[in-house]
């Protein structure tokens, strides 16, 4: 009874909602945290970033907190970026190479594969995805291998159709604004909706 | 009990003269006088080797099938398979008759190669349970289990453990344990499970071993059955000097080595230093869940040869024999040594799930050829509170099993002015750190620059760029051959985003895009 209650838990078409969750890792950014539930990123989760296009900062965003994660020895992996993760500037930004897997270009089927592994691996603190289609089906996946993992699973997409239901825990539209980032908050826990500006500095 | 009783009543004398010459016989070889555990062996006797090994995989039989001892009606049957056995086949009927009884029996010639290779490889496994393993060909092994017992909780866990692991590869033992290498022998040969563990014991215990298992020349044999005797406890009570006298010194030797009053020499078995291991398939093989299978064997061997070497393997390279086309090869790398049967499994399982066979596979081999000493696992010198640490060498390799090795990658900073040279691929976690620029640089890289349509003379990029920052001038690389003259700039595009282009300063030149500031 149990076993087949934990294969349909783990059937990839149904998603469950948690209702513990890990305490958040703070984003670097305190306007930010003021507004994310559990004062930081969720860890143990699914996040997903919403650019409409590439170049609007969206990386910055996260990379404080991946910074921190790469400190504490956990593996950042980085699957399918569009472009070459350039060196010189993450190691600017604090974050230690050694502990970061860059995982190229390979097929969808191959880039959720890959991510899943990662996630479930226990060595990867965090795990970013660019999928070349974001379908929910493949990010509720990305969910539960973050939770079983006990990872943080970051997905970069561009927009969503609308009316979409996302799996993740939490969705953020980041777009480039006159002084850094207008970040809107498309779905979180408690309270989705908020609109709020964060400065990068450079 | 009373076959010891009755056999030490019956010359006393010679017993204890017997028991001198053993002690001062030369016999003081490797297993003999070892302090520490007293001395308990495990035999392992195989049946149905010659039938197991002939099929790696067990299929659904089509017929009763028998091996014999060689081509034509002359052979004798050495085993036969269950149908065969349920149909009244049975080891040493000669084939002829064995053809009458079960008229659709197949018949296969034994391959006593393969039996010897699969002998070896069954020993290599037997690594894991000791250091003192030796051969008692053609389908038997002795372990010296006594130092064994506590790293595996007892007898009765180490038998549990030794017995999964003999059907987990695909043999079917019958298991005797006695405080002597040749009394656990004919233990199991007799199929006398319960194991022995006091020598006081052993007379009354091997009493019922029948007389063949004793491997006596067929002309000793007979004399003995003409005297009646049939069983161990029967040789055990004739009247000690006529035996010597009238029938052969090498029963007394064989009844002496059985029960602990000669020394009974045992050579370990020392593995070769490559462990290079090759079995048919039954059948042609297309699919890779039957691969697997076969291969799981074939790890489990290679684990213990590995754990009796307290080494692990680097690479790992598999061939896939076929009738016609050339071998496929397959080679497993890994990160960091490992003995790991499971994941060793895990990786080829990748591999083959992204390779199309050319031909079904006949043979199946795996060769280590490089063992190196595995270290103990280290702790992880960040990990994290709390946090299960996973292993990340495993999840590189099986990343790379599937994905190419070129595909995983880690990332390094290079001392290069020049910003494609300033950052290279290197094998994950093997980052050096180097000097870096001052000025900002984007997260992402374009490899290789993409040109720039220019409008008038300006940038253009869905709309004309704004330079906010810049020119930083890069002019490097001359001693190379891949010199550049660049001027680099920061470019905002109408919606914000922003980039990393540069203007060629040479002849030809143009805007190129470099990077985004993501």
């Amino acid at each position: 009874m149990s076993a087949a209650l934990e294969r349909l838990r783990r059937h990839p078409a149904i998603w469950q909602r948690r209702t513990r969750s890990a305490d958040g890792l703070p984003t670097g950014f305190a306007a930010l945290d003021a507004v994310l539930p559990d004062g930081g990123w969720p860890m143990h989760a699914l996040t997903e970033i919403v650019a409409p296009r590439e170049g609007g900062g969206e990386l910055r965003l996260a990379l404080p907190a991946l910074a921190t994660l790469a400190t504490r020895g956990r593996w950042l992996a980085w699957v399918g970026p569009p472009y070459v993760p350039y060196a010189p500037a993450l190691a600017a930004a604090g974050v230690v190479l050694e502990r970061l897997l860059w995982i190229r270009s390979v097929s969808p089927a191959e880039q959720l594969w890959s991510a899943e592994q990662a996630l479930r691996s226990g060595a990867c603190g965090a795990v970013l995805v660019w999928p070349s289609r974001a379908q929910p089906r493949g990010l509720r996946r990305l969910q539960l291998a973050a939770e079983d993992g006990r990872a943080w699973a970051l997905v970069f997409r561009g927009e969503a159709p609308p009316g979409e239901a996302t799996p993740a825990s939490l969705r953020l539209r980041v777009a480039p604004s006159a002084r850094g980032l207008a970040v809107e908050v498309q779905k979180c826990r408690g309270r989705s909706g908020a609109r709020l500006e964060i400065l990068l500095d450079d | 009990m009373s076959a010891h009783a009755s056999q030490s009543a019956a010359c006393p004398a010679r017993f204890r003269r017997a028991a001198e010459g053993a002690r001062a016989a030369p016999a003081e070889r490797p297993h003999q006088h070892r302090a520490a555990a007293p001395r308990l062996w495990l035999a392992l006797y195989l049946p149905r080797f010659p039938l197991e090994i002939l099929g790696a995989q067990r299929t659904a039989a089509i017929a009763p099938l028998a091996v014999t001892d060689g081509p034509g009606a002359a052979g004798v049957v050495v085993a036969a398979d269950a149908d065969a056995v349920a149909a009244g086949v049975h080891a040493g009927m000669p084939v002829g008759a064995a053809c009458a009884v079960v008229p659709n029996l197949r018949l296969a010639v034994r391959d006593e190669a393969a039996e010897a290779a699969a002998l070896e490889g069954l020993a290599a496994w037997a690594g894991r349970i000791t250091s003192c393993v030796s051969l008692e060909p053609p389908h038997g092994l002795l372990l010296e289990i006594g130092g064994s017992l506590a790293l595996f909780g007892g007898l009765e866990a180490l038998l549990a453990r030794v017995r999964d692991a003999i059907d987990a590869l695909g043999y079917s033992a019958c298991l005797g344990v006695a405080p002597t290498a040749l009394g656990a022998w004919l233990l199991a040969r007799a199929g006398l499970e319960e194991p022995v563990t006091a020598a006081h014991a052993l007379p009354a215990r091997l009493a019922p071993v029948p007389l063949e298992c004793l491997d006596l020349p067929a002309q000793v044999q007979a004399r003995l059955r003409r005297v009646g005797v049939e069983r161990f406890g029967d040789c055990c009570r004739l009247p000690r000097d006529a035996v010597a006298r009238r029938t052969e010194p090498l029963l007394l030797e064989r009844l002496d080595r059985a029960l602990g009053r000669r020394a009974d020499v045992r050579l370990p078995y020392t593995p070769p230093p490559v462990f290079e291991r090759r079995v048919g398939l039954a059948g042609d093989v297309r699919d890779s869940e039957t691969l697997l299978r076969v291969a799981e064997r074939l790890l489990a061997e290679l684990a213990g040869f590995l754990q009796s070497r307290a080494g692990g393997v680097q690479a790992l390279e598999w061939h896939l024999a076929h009738r016609r086309a050339a071998a496929t090869r397959l080679v497993v790398e890994l990160v960091s040594p490992s003995r790991d049967a499971g994941h060793l499994l895990l990786l080829l399982g990748e591999r083959l799930e992204r390779i199309e066979l050319v031909e079904a596979v006949v043979y199946l081999g795996v060769r280590a050829r490089a063992i190196v000493p595995l270290a103990p696992a280290s702790r992880d010198l960040y990990g994290e509170e709390g946090v299960i640490g996973g292993d990340w060498r495993a999840l590189v390799e099986r990343l790379r099993a599937r994905l190419g090795r070129e595909a995983v990658r880690g990332l390094a900073v290079c001392a290069d002015h020049r910003p494609e040279r300033a950052w290279r691929g290197c094998p994950p976690g093997d980052s050096a750190a180097a000097a870096m620029p001052h000025a900002r640089r984007p997260l992402w890289l374009l490899d290789p620059p993409e040109a720039l349509r220019s409008v008038s003379g300006e940038p253009w990029l869905d709309g004309q760029l704004v330079l906010t920052r810049g020119p930083e001038r890069i002019e490097s690389g001359w001693w190379d051959g891949h010199d550049v003259a660049r001027d680099y700039f920061e470019a905002h595009c109408p919606d914000g985003a922003c980039y990393w282009i540069y203007r060629e300063l040479r002849a030809r030149g143009g805007w190129y895009l470099h990077g985004v500031f993501a």
